[in-house]
């Protein structure tokens, strides 16, 4: 790596041709806060897999966005007009709440059995997880159609209206959450090449598993927002 | 392109096969390489076409605008044919000049502004300039790219549904655009439910592309690189994303909303009691209010999204042509994250007359007359870099220059709309539309258009025409003071803006001269846009070609070829010794240093043998310099 590295930095000063020496270079190439990765983990700079994990973080900070605003368009309108009226929450919601909760357990053991490198663990806890979130899913469905039986539409009033708003777009990206599971699940399947790939593997999976408790955060925070606000 | 082929194939002769380094491979087929290409050139290139498209068409709008302004009984051929009954013989009725301003105002924000400094310069060069060989997430690239591609088809095809473009403004302020068809308002039906759509789906194009840009920039710079040693091009992208990143998505929740509001009949924007001329509306409660809150508070990140990599790119150039070091570069960079920051607190001056509690006015006012402090170190740094330089006046520095004076023209006119007492009687009028075109607009087309000039020979492998370049230059920019300027004065005496015509007003009449005035300037400066479109493909089959490195400059885009090959640096790479801007340093042989410059001191022939034994024996590696 290190000899390879020399190489290529000669061919590059060969090519611009601006007059330029060996190695004797007098700055220290390395600079401050240069790569993180810089050192001898067998990763160019192309492929470090740390990738994910700040992609991640960073598409995390836009949907807190999305929903920042979505919450104050609901705290606006809650002050806005005399027509807000507050549903009764759908019994069903505690439920919803209990299997969320408990996924975000479950991935934390799958996340753990993976950095134990217990692979047929890790593929059961993350099968869990996504029978969990499917659960999660079917529980909020249900309790719409418990509100529609009840005749609570989308236009009923404001306050349904963010309801059913806010469990939608939620709910979207919670199924956006399983999907990143299944892909982690598929992935199990085989075997990683190489001590790369398992890392690569490992950065993916903690960047799913963030996301999910992410999810659940958010759903913690839109149940007491819809339910317990005033 | 045939070049890119050589360059791989010259390189896979020897041990460092590009896919050693390289992610992906280079595509071979059609398709892959030119269509739905994750190579980050090639969408950069999609991406500036896209906007080369929206901004003829943008163009063609505003020229549209100005014959109908101008003179309202005009027949304008063919227009008869495009508008239907909404222009009976060619002459435009004034509904179809509310859509042409929603459209003209739509496609330049979202499909030029945003689009070509980020999206295309930024796709192109960021990864360069970084010394990466593409960006964190190719296929989420591609998906961006295509995303805002739909996003646009969806926006020209509300010219084309029935009842017409939409007549909201690009603000679409409710409740005009929350209510539809309900209202039997041209417009206001599906081709407002299309411009929804189509903002929903570039807002999420928009945060899938800062996703990209901003993993990119934090995580795969090259050895040596470090944050200080950046070009300020870099910064700019960066602090860009970061504000589509947190802007976009309120917009996208507002979108929602209104969405909601049309479809669904809930009331989150409609207030109660509205009526149509026949039934009173099902609505209740909502408050229009909130929408303009949603829209601003993503509005005005949005006009820095616009300007600010024109920043970057004008500091880029005029330190290259200057022959000089930035001037302040620490502070450039940090001015560039104040104004991001501030950019944040401010949307409320948008909102001045459409009624507050005076004192959040005068917190609005206050902040966004601070936002002068970082504007004005910007501007006296450019002075600074152009202060006692042997300035080369090639294309590229006279759009940047004339991009620094438009945006001192525009900002000056921004203090006094900052304030509220002078904004509520100049908000509605032509002086905001001075305003905000010099500042916003103009300025961030002279950086783009810097770009293109200054860019164009790594993009392409050839020389722009710097004849016809400064011709554009000239006539462009004589053209947009003589378009801009008197709007302030239009603005000062009291002329409404969003009219379509003037000619019921008594006291405007005097101001007809100047109107036919700016009209005309309109048709010149439009006119000379085909100097830029010929002199582009003209150069691109016919300019001279361009080395390496034609303008002398130092970032890592111009340490390899034009244009670069698949992977960027042929299988390496690249080490930064230094920073972006080392120019005229004392001692050196050149007037320039290179980023990848580890010793400027000594002669390239006395450093051939140790370059030659470095290589291991592998000597061949040198034929990617020619």
């Amino acid at each position: 790596m290190v000899s390879r590295t020399v190489t290529e930095q000669a061919a590059v000063k060969t090519k611009i041709g601006t007059g330029v020496s060996g190695p004797r270079g007098r700055k220290n190439p390395g600079g401050s806060g240069g790569r993180g990765n810089g050192g001898g983990d067998g990763f160019s700079a192309q492929d470090s897999p740390e990738r994910y994990r700040i992609g991640m973080w960073i598409a995390l900070a836009s949907i807190f966005m999305l929903f920042t605003a979505l919450t104050s368009a609901y705290i606006v309108r809650a002050g806005t007009g005399n027509d807000w009226r507050p549903i009764a929450m759908p019994r069903l919601l505690w439920v919803s709440t209990a299997l969320i909760l408990t996924s975000s357990v479950t991935i934390s053991f799958a996340l753990g059995a993976l950095k134990r490198k217990e692979h047929s663990l890790y593929k059961r806890w993350l099968l869990l997880t996504v029978v969990l979130g499917l659960g999660f899913l079917a529980t909020q469905l249900l309790s719409w159609q418990q509100l529609v039986a009840q005749h609570v539409y989308v236009s009923t009033n404001p306050h349904s209206s963010f309801f059913y708003l806010l469990t939608a777009v939620h709910g979207a990206h919670l199924l956006g959450g399983i999907f990143g599971l299944d892909f982690l699940l598929l992935r199990s399947w085989r075997k990683a090449a190489s001590a790369k790939s398992e890392a690569k593997r490992e950065a993916a999976a903690s960047a799913v598993a963030l996301y999910w408790h992410f999810m659940d955060g958010l759903w913690i925070f839109l149940f007491l927002l819809l339910f317990l606000w005033r | 392109m045939a070049e890119v082929e050589t360059v791989e194939d010259a390189h896979d002769g020897h041990e460092h096969h590009a896919g050693e380094v390289h992610r992906h491979p280079a595509p071979t087929s059609f398709i892959r390489k030119y269509i739905f290409s994750i190579d980050h050139k090639v969408i950069g290139i999609q991406y500036l076409l896209l906007a080369m498209f929206s901004v003829f068409v943008g163009l063609i709008l505003s020229v549209l605008m100005r014959i109908r302004l101008t003179w309202p009984t005009a027949a304008v051929p063919g227009l008869a044919w495009f508008f239907g009954e909404a222009a009976p013989g060619g002459v435009m009725n004034p509904e179809v000049y509310l859509a042409l301003v929603t459209m003209h105002g739509t496609m330049m924000v979202f499909f030029v502004l945003t689009t070509a400094p980020q999206g295309g310069f930024g796709n192109y060069f960021l990864p360069i300039q970084i010394g990466a060989d593409d960006m964190a997430f190719p296929v989420l690239n591609m998906l961006s790219f295509w995303v805002t591609f739909v996003g646009l088809v969806v926006l020209v095809a509300a010219f084309f549904v029935t009842g017409g473009a939409p007549t909201g403004g690009w603000t679409g302020y409710p409740t005009l655009s929350a209510i539809g068809e309900q209202l039997n308002v041209p417009g206001a039906g599906r081709g407002t439910d299309l411009w929804i759509i189509s903002i929903a789906i570039f807002c999420v194009a928009s945060l899938l592309g800062a996703l990209n840009f901003l993993t990119t920039m934090l995580n795969m710079r090259t050895r040596g690189l470090s944050l200080m040693r950046l070009p300020l091009t870099c910064w700019s992208w960066f602090t860009t994303a970061v504000l589509a990143l947190l802007a976009f998505p309120v917009l996208l929740g507002g979108g929602i909303l209104l969405l909601l509001d049309r479809m669904a009949g809930t009331s989150f924007f409609v207030p109660g009691g509205l009526s149509n001329g026949e039934t009173l509306l099902p609505h209740s409660g909502g408050s229009p209010i909130l929408w303009q809150h949603l829209f601003w508070f993503f509005g005005h990140p949005e006009v820095y999204i616009a300007i600010l990599p024109g920043m970057g790119a004008t500091s880029h150039i005029l330190s290259t042509f200057a022959r000089k070091p930035v001037f302040g570069y620490r502070a450039m960079v940090f001015a560039m994250f104040g104004i991001g920051l501030l950019g944040f607190f401010v949307w409320g001056h948008h909102m001045f007359i459409s009624g507050m509690n005076p004192y959040t006015a005068m917190t609005f006012s206050i902040l966004t007359l601070s936002i002068g402090v970082p504007s004005a170190v910007k501007t006296f740094n450019w002075l600074g870099t152009l202060w006692g330089a042997k300035i080369r006046f090639a294309t590229p520095m006279l759009f940047a220059i004339g991009f620094v004076s438009l945006f001192v023209a525009g900002g000056i006119t921004g203090i006094v709309l900052g304030q509220t007492s002078l904004d509520l009687p100049m908000h509605d009028t032509y002086f905001v539309l001075g305003h905000f075109h010099l500042v916003m607009g103009v300025a961030a087309i002279f950086g783009m258009f810097a770009g293109v000039y200054f860019w164009f020979p790594k993009m392409f492998g050839r020389m722009m025409s710097e004849r016809l370049g400064r011709i554009h230059f000239w006539v462009t920019f004589a053209g947009v003071y003589a378009i801009f300027i008197p709007m302030h004065i239009m603005g000062i005496v009291g002329m409404p803006r969003r009219y379509a015509q003037f000619t019921e007003y008594k006291f405007l009449e005097t101001l007809h001269p100047l109107v036919v005035f700016v009209t005309i300037a309109v048709f010149v400066t439009a006119a000379i846009q085909i100097v830029f479109l010929f002199n582009f493909i003209y150069s691109l089959f016919k300019g001279p070609k361009a080395g390496d490195n034609p303008w002398e400059a130092t970032t890592l885009e111009w340490a390899t070829t034009s244009p670069p090959p698949h992977d960027n640096f042929a299988g390496i790479v690249p080490t930064v010794y230094r920073g972006a801007y080392e120019f005229s340093v004392p001692g050196a042989p050149n007037d320039f240093i290179m980023q990848t410059d580890p010793d400027p001191s000594h002669e390239h022939e006395a450093a051939a043998p140790a370059v030659l034994e470095r290589q291991g024996g592998n000597g061949d590696g040198q034929q990617n310099g020619h």
